[in-house]
């Protein structure tokens, strides 16, 4: 069975969240702080409001009232602070597109600016350390003697790397159209990874109560993260429809996105590794740098998978943080791991170089009997048979280890491996399960927002209900479902699919109607250490000429539990590494240290890999079944595919060339800017 | 002021502003949303409409610069209910995720088969070359995909071409 909302996305005819066809709609177009720091002084709108067809400027001169408790990156209109470039100050509602675009040029906005500070580094005065990192996790841990780890080690290597600032850009922009009946019920067509969360932020914002609002998101173009949290444009469509009295539509521009729609943190870490005689590590240190907002701590849990990675008797990790007056960092694809296994897996790579061990080999001879940090055994941990398979698929055992030797023409030729992981969890959920013309119904309110979620729970469902998959349907992405949990945390398929296994066999006592609630199930969940684990290996090809850099082959093999659909893990397996490919050779978003802001704020400027870029990528699993974790004894496959991509292409470059670039992304001009 | 086009074969005339783009026009006055707006700067491609039988994105056309085409969209590939091959092989190679950026993919491949003459990676520029996996790759690398479906969007077209 392909993705059941195959036919309709192929033939344009899928909704996304600003493409519901609505009577007599009016369209938004926000304007943006153009200071990093002060206070709005006075908005005029009147040249504004004079153009034929405006209905109205919103701004903290002209807004209504919102709940008092709101989050700061929601709560629009209501103060005259501005804490970042770009955060949006007030908009205009027109009858057209082109009207509201041309008006909000037009809105006069005066400002008293104060001095800014946007540059974060490893010595900045004001960096503290967060009581706890994303999501609930402790920002420090410390076991064992690291100094004294690094005292008695044969070899060591203490080394820091540099992550930019990275954007999400999902391919459809932040929008919402939002329209209120005469209830005073508030229907919101949101571009979002979890309406019921959504629905939640979006009442308590307004304050309504939650029965009074509605989110329908029933195709999200992408979302990365960037979707799992509520964003202004669904607030900005509600107070500007109840203004105006009409439906009201807002379609983030790709400049806007850059600004709030949140991003990764740029991280500095510095990571120490100590290894004995016989190759095992003596101490690990991983220790990470960033920043976040002035409205909002977002401390991103870097140094997090080096609790998990490997066995070292003294280990300490721990995270610093520094407000800016930037936009709030949020969830990008792998939140921590992504960044943090990036900067240890490159490590161990040079450490592996530092011993004259092959870092496969090392990496399996650390590979710990129980998890590090915590001492809780493992639910199931695979990491070494992905290296051991990756390893012989690559033909790895023939790798030469000496850096900088292999040449074809201009182009210098070198490979690397890195580890992957991700955490596997799941939330509650509830679900539905009714017999339909003979077919089965399932409902909930998760998400689909290019997972394939659709498909892998009507599999679900009809492994338990013993039919063919085409004969349930899903019906998913529309609050006034059963509550579900976002599409976020690698978590969905766990969460919503246990729901939907109690409802199916609830159904199948009952003959007609299955319903589930998880609460109390996942409660009871015994305490282990759940992870996915898997390799990376890379070859690329640097030009000597013009410092090009092509990745020729990348291949992943990951250990993730039951695979559902074979079909839909392999492509997410893909796009995960397609987007960590982009990550090590070009994403990167300047930040303005002058003006404050973003420099990068369009996909001219902010490259992520085109299809030339990514044509040798493969990837494949172990089998590998966990029966602890949920009843289809899977895990989470959305975010390890991201997690030590950057890794293995950097070691590849260093392989290639003889040269270490420890700060993403490795481009050709850092590549040219090695010569002699 | 008004303006004609023959929109996947049938003809519009509609009472335009004259700032608004072609993709604006489908999406918001023809309900046509098939084109989608990923960048408005013709950067992403997922806007990619034909005109006039020639790829092209909507985004960076002034409705009023293409009155009297023919403009032909996702919605008008499928002829009578029967999918195009493209949209056929899409599906059965699980060349998209998100969905998002499919249509302008769908109809920048159809432009794409069309068009005769080297590209970049082709070796000898003065024979039409055969559309390798490497040759497909290059030419739709105007049509960017956030979620990675780029080795089965190859695959896709690959099975087309042949």
């Amino acid at each position: 069975m392909n993705r059941t909302e195959g036919r309709v996305k192929v033939t344009g005819l899928a909704t996304y969240a600003a493409e519901y066809p609505v009577e007599n709609v009016a369209y938004a177009y926000a304007v943006q702080a153009q200071i990093a720091k002060g206070r709005v002084k006075r908005v005029d709108g009147t040249a504004a409001l004079e153009q034929p067809g405006v209905l109205a400027v919103l701004s903290c001169e002209a807004a209504p009232r919102l709940s008092g408790d709101a989050d700061p990156e929601l709560a629009l209109f209501q103060s005259r602070e501005v804490a970042y470039r770009g955060q949006i100050v007030a908009a205009v509602v027109a009858d057209t597109y082109e009207i509201a675009r041309a008006a909000a040029a037009a809105v006069r906005v005066d400002y008293d600016a104060d001095d800014h500070d946007v540059r974060l580094s490893a010595d900045h005065p004001g960096l503290y350390q967060p009581e706890t990192v994303n999501p609930d996790l402790p920002s420090e841990t410390q076991k064992g003697d690291v100094e004294e780890g690094l005292a008695r080690a044969e070899r060591s290597v203490d080394v820091t790397y540099r992550t930019p600032v990275l954007h999400n850009n999902p391919m459809e922009p932040h929008a919402a159209l939002a329209s209120w009946d005469t209830e005073g019920r508030l229907l919101v067509y949101d571009t979002s990874q979890g309406v019921t969360a959504s629905r939640a932020t979006i009442a308590q914002t307004l304050g309504l109560p939650p029965e009074q609002v509605r989110v329908v998101a029933r195709h999200v173009g992408g979302g990365f993260g960037s979707k799992g949290t509520t964003r202004p444009q669904a607030i900005l469509a509600a107070l500007a429809s109840r203004m105006v009295g009409r439906p009201v539509k807002i379609v983030l521009t790709r400049q806007q996105m850059f600004d709030v729609t949140g991003y990764r943190t740029p991280t500095i870490q510095r990571v120490r590794l100590g290894v004995d005689a016989e190759g095992r590590l003596t101490a690990l240190e991983h220790m990470a740098y960033e920043q976040s907002s002035t409205l909002v701590e977002f401390a991103e849990q870097t140094s997090t998978p080096s609790r998990v990675m490997y066995a070292a008797p003294a280990l300490r990790t721990g995270h610093r943080l520094v407000r800016l007056d930037v936009a709030t960092p949020s969830w990008m694809r792998a939140p921590g791991e992504c960044p943090g296994m990036y900067a240890l897996e490159s490590a161990m790579d040079e450490l592996a170089y530092a011993a004259g061990l092959d870092p496969v080999e090392l990496r399996v001879r650390n590979d710990p009997e129980t998890e590090p940090d915590s001492g809780l055994p493992f639910s199931s941990r695979n990491l070494v048979g992905c290296l051991r398979e990756g390893a012989h698929r690559f033909g790895w055992e023939h790798r030469d280890p000496t850096p900088g030797i292999r040449r074809e023409g201009e182009w210098l030729i070198g490979t690397g491996v890195a580890a992957s992981t991700y955490p596997t969890r799941r939330w509650p959920s509830q679900a539905v399960v009714t017999t339909r013309d003979g077919d089965f119904l399932v409902q909930l309110a998760a998400a689909d927002i290019g997972t394939g979620a659709r498909t892998v729970l009507a599999r679900i469902a009809a492994g338990v209900l013993g039919v063919a998959p085409e004969r349930v349907h899903v019906e998913l992405g529309d609050s006034d479902l059963p509550q579900a949990p976002l599409a976020g945390g690698s978590m969905g398929t766990a969460s919503w699919g246990t729901a939907v296994v109690r409802a199916c066999e609830e159904l199948m006592r009952d003959g007609k109607e299955g319903r589930a609630d998880t609460t109390e199930e996942i409660k009871a969940d015994a305490k282990l250490a759940r992870h996915a684990f898997g390799a990376q290996f890379a070859q690329v090809r640097v030009s000597s000429v013009t410092g090009e850099i092509r990745v020729s082959r990348l291949l992943g093999v990951f250990a993730a539990g039951r695979i559902v659909d074979a079909t839909l893990a392999r492509s997410q397996f893909l796009g995960g590494m397609t987007m960590g490919l982009g990550m090590a050779l070009m994403e990167e978003t300047v930040t303005d240290e002058e003006f404050g802001g973003f420099l990068h704020r369009d996909l001219a400027q902010y490259h992520v890999p085109a299809c030339a870029d990514a044509q040798h990528v493969e990837a494949v699993w172990l089998d590998e079944r966990d029966d602890r974790l949920n009843p289809m004894g899977s895990k989470g496959i959305g975010e390890i595919g991201i997690v030590g991509t950057a890794a293995a292409i950097g070691n590849a470059v260093h392989h290639a060339t003889g040269h270490r670039i420890r700060e993403l992304p490795i481009t050709p001009a850092k590549i040219l800017a090695l010569r002699p | 002021m008004n303006i004609t086009l023959q929109v996947n074969g049938v003809p519009r005339t509609v009472d335009v502003d004259p700032r608004i783009s072609l993709l604006d026009l489908l999406r918001e006055r023809l309900g046509l949303i098939g084109a989608k707006k990923g960048c408005d700067h013709g950067q992403c491609g997922a806007c990619t409409v034909l005109i006039d039988g020639r790829r092209a994105n909507a985004c960076l056309a002034l409705a009023v610069a293409v009155d009297g085409s023919e403009v032909t969209t996702v919605e008008g590939l499928a002829a009578d209910g029967e999918l195009h091959p493209l949209q056929s092989a899409f599906m059965e190679h699980d060349a998209f995720q998100c969905g998002y950026c499919t249509p302008g993919q769908l109809c920048s491949a159809a432009g794409m088969l069309g068009e005769p003459g080297p590209s970049a990676v082709t070796g000898d520029i003065l024979v039409d070359p055969d559309l390798t996996p490497e040759e497909i790759s290059e030419r739709m690398s105007g049509n960017l995909c956030r979620c990675g479906a780029y080795v089965n969007i190859v695959s896709a077209i690959g099975e087309v071409a042949r």
